[in-house]
């Protein structure tokens, strides 16, 4: 029977030859990983040990990772305090893919979990953070569930009852125009499917403009694919993939190049032209709400964001350094900048990135999910407006129910940062 | 008899039913005070008055879309709320099975505030508008979970099998 790409993982992972879509499996996670919220993980892995007369052990410590990212410093004695007890629960357990606050190897999970080789094409990955979907950019089957299933995984190293889910062929030619990027193919395809889309779904990307993508963009790509509610966005891997494995990674062992059979049975199938494309603009307060920039260009910015797991790489602050370098930021408008990593942020100063930034007058954090999700640092005024890299523009996102969030690529909101204005690259900024 | 308390929009995200500056309280017992915390009068309704009848809140399409984080099912699940929806988006919907939060699927539900329903079986009866929807049933790998009383104690089940 031909199979998709997730029939093909999910089969090797419940250890039948083949699958059909709709068929419930057990399988078997090559990799578990949790953020500061492994603390309600913990609570949940508890409750399923107490009274069971057996040693809580998780099952495997070498395939969970926990990694520090939502509040990191933390901003609160609650958020310390959760920090410390999973901290403890990680050197009981023997967890070896821990991630703490640290300048050399800190960072947003979801960069840390590719630049460290934790993730290989064929793997089933979970996580307890819906941009868990990130991790299709490598060819794995990666999606995101609540702390309750995570301590279910812990337990058993299985995801229970999980249903083989249709698969959204997408299928992506031409060439992205200049700053025309990874991020407006994937907010185009958001507003042409909408935010339920691809519910239960996964998005099988494919074409030229795929194959001619960093691993960068891929992972752009994936990473949002959750905004059109998939369970998950997967790229085949090809010559890219082994190549950021092997020389970003770090990675020496064997890779398995599964690929959908050509053959495969898909729910439908979206064609995109990258060529047509213009840079799109996500509007408050739903993903899907997407505008070529034509419509939008104007409305005063009060605070640009550059960052997060969707575009916080180092291409993503290259392209910022070039748009801001020698110049200044808009006197009204303020600029954050948050890489992704510790590993970005110091070859973002290697190669005067950083420097660059600064000197336009960007304020850089230090890495992290920074103001995305409006816990700390970067919170809107009432009835303020950001311009931000990030993935969401819900009501309140950004820690203010009074105030829009427009969503961008890294070249719209280096643009928009020195007029304080939203602006189109294309169009030149002097 | 359950009676809708609220109805709210398509596209309610876990942002709005549990906003990010509360996600370092996680536990379930902590959780219920900080629900729908940004729509003022919702927030204090539930917290403040505790009616006999079950309370219902009526949703559109794609409810609980965005994060994962399972506040947003234990918040609601305090408050031993029904949420019914046009649909729910993934991770909610199966955050609530886990957790036993009951979430009930009508696409074409008509229903509004102070509305009383019945739900049975595989239809809700809104008695006020005198009008009968069918009610989606939950996947047959889900309404295990459901069965066992939660992700728990059905995790447990396997657990005591392998021993």
């Amino acid at each position: 029977m031909p199979q998709t790409m997730v029939q093909k993982i999910l089969a090797k992972a419940a250890g039948k030859p083949s699958v059909e879509v709709g068929e419930v499996l057990e399988p078997n996670v090559d990799l578990a990983m949790s953020h500061e919220n492994a603390a309600l993980v913990i609570n949940q892995f508890a409750e399923i040990y107490n009274g069971l007369g057996k040693p809580a052990k998780v099952w495997n410590p070498n395939k969970i990772a926990i990694i520090f990212d939502h509040r990191v410093p933390a901003e609160s004695k609650k958020t310390a305090t959760n920090q410390k007890k999973i901290r403890t629960f990680v050197a009981e357990q023997g967890i070896s893919k821990f991630h703490d606050i640290r300048g050399d190897e800190g960072g947003i999970c979801h960069q840390i979990l590719p630049e460290s080789g934790y993730v290989m094409p064929s793997y089933v990955v979970v996580g307890t953070d819906s941009h868990t979907t990130t991790h299709g950019a490598i060819g794995a089957f990666s999606f995101g569930i609540g702390a309750t299933e995570m301590a279910s995984v812990w337990a058993l190293g299985q995801a229970l009852n999980i249903e083989v889910p249709p698969t959204i062929k997408v299928i992506i030619n031409g060439t992205l125009p200049k700053y025309v990027l990874p991020k407006d193919i994937i907010l185009h395809l958001i507003g042409k499917i909408s935010a339920e889309g691809a519910n239960f779904k996964v998005l099988e990307f494919h074409g030229e403009a795929i194959r001619n993508m960093s691993t960068s963009g891929r992972l752009t790509i994936c990473n949002m694919s959750v905004e059109a509610g998939a369970t998950s966005g997967i790229v085949p891997p090809d010559e890219e993939t082994v190549r950021y494995l092997r020389e970003e990674a770090g990675y020496k062992g064997e890779i398995d190049m599964m690929q959908a059979d050509p053959d495969a049975v898909y729910d439908q199938i979206v064609e995109i032209n990258a060529s047509e494309l213009t840079p799109q603009i996500a509007c408050p307060h739903t993903v899907d709400n997407v505008k070529p920039i034509a419509e939008v260009e104007g409305i005063k910015i009060d605070q640009i964001v550059i960052g997060s797991c969707t575009n916080g790489r180092l291409d993503d602050l290259q392209i910022a350094s070039e748009i801001l370098k020698g110049k200044k930021v808009a006197r009204d408008t303020r600029m954050l900048v948050f890489p992704a990593s510790s590993r970005i942020y110091q070859e973002a100063l290697d190669k005067g990135y950083i420097n660059d930034l600064v000197k336009a007058g960007a304020v850089v954090m230090n890495p992290g999910c920074g103001p995305c999700l409006g816990v700390h640092q970067g919170a809107l005024g009432d009835g303020e407006k950001a311009l931000a890299t990030t993935n969401r523009n819900f009501k309140g996102r950004m820690g203010n129910p009074v105030s829009d969030v427009y969503l961008a690529s890294p070249a719209v909101a280096a643009a928009s940062a020195l007029t304080g204005v939203i602006t189109d690259p294309r169009k030149g900024v002097n | 008899m359950p009676k809708v308390i609220y109805k709210i929009e398509d596209d309610i995200s876990t942002d709005i039913i549990y906003p990010g500056r509360y996600m370092a309280t996680v536990l379930p017992s902590e959780t219920p005070q900080f629900a729908f915390d940004d729509i003022k009068d919702l927030n204090k309704m539930l917290n403040d008055e505790k009616p006999d009848d079950q309370r219902i809140i009526v949703a559109g399409k794609n409810f609980g879309c965005g994060s994962s984080r399972e506040q947003a099912a234990s918040t609601l699940k305090g408050h031993e709320l029904i949420i019914v929806a046009r649909n729910f988006s993934r991770i909610f919907l199966q955050n609530s099975i886990n957790l036993g939060l009951r979430t009930i699927i009508c696409p074409d539900i008509e229903a509004d505030t102070g509305d009383e329903l019945i739900i049975e079986g595989d239809k809700l009866k809104n008695i006020t508008k005198n009008k009968e929807f069918e009610v989606l049933p939950l996947p047959k790998a889900r309404q295990a979970i459901v069965d066992a009383g939660g992700l728990i104690p059905y995790t447990q089940n396997i657990l005591k099998q392998r021993q």
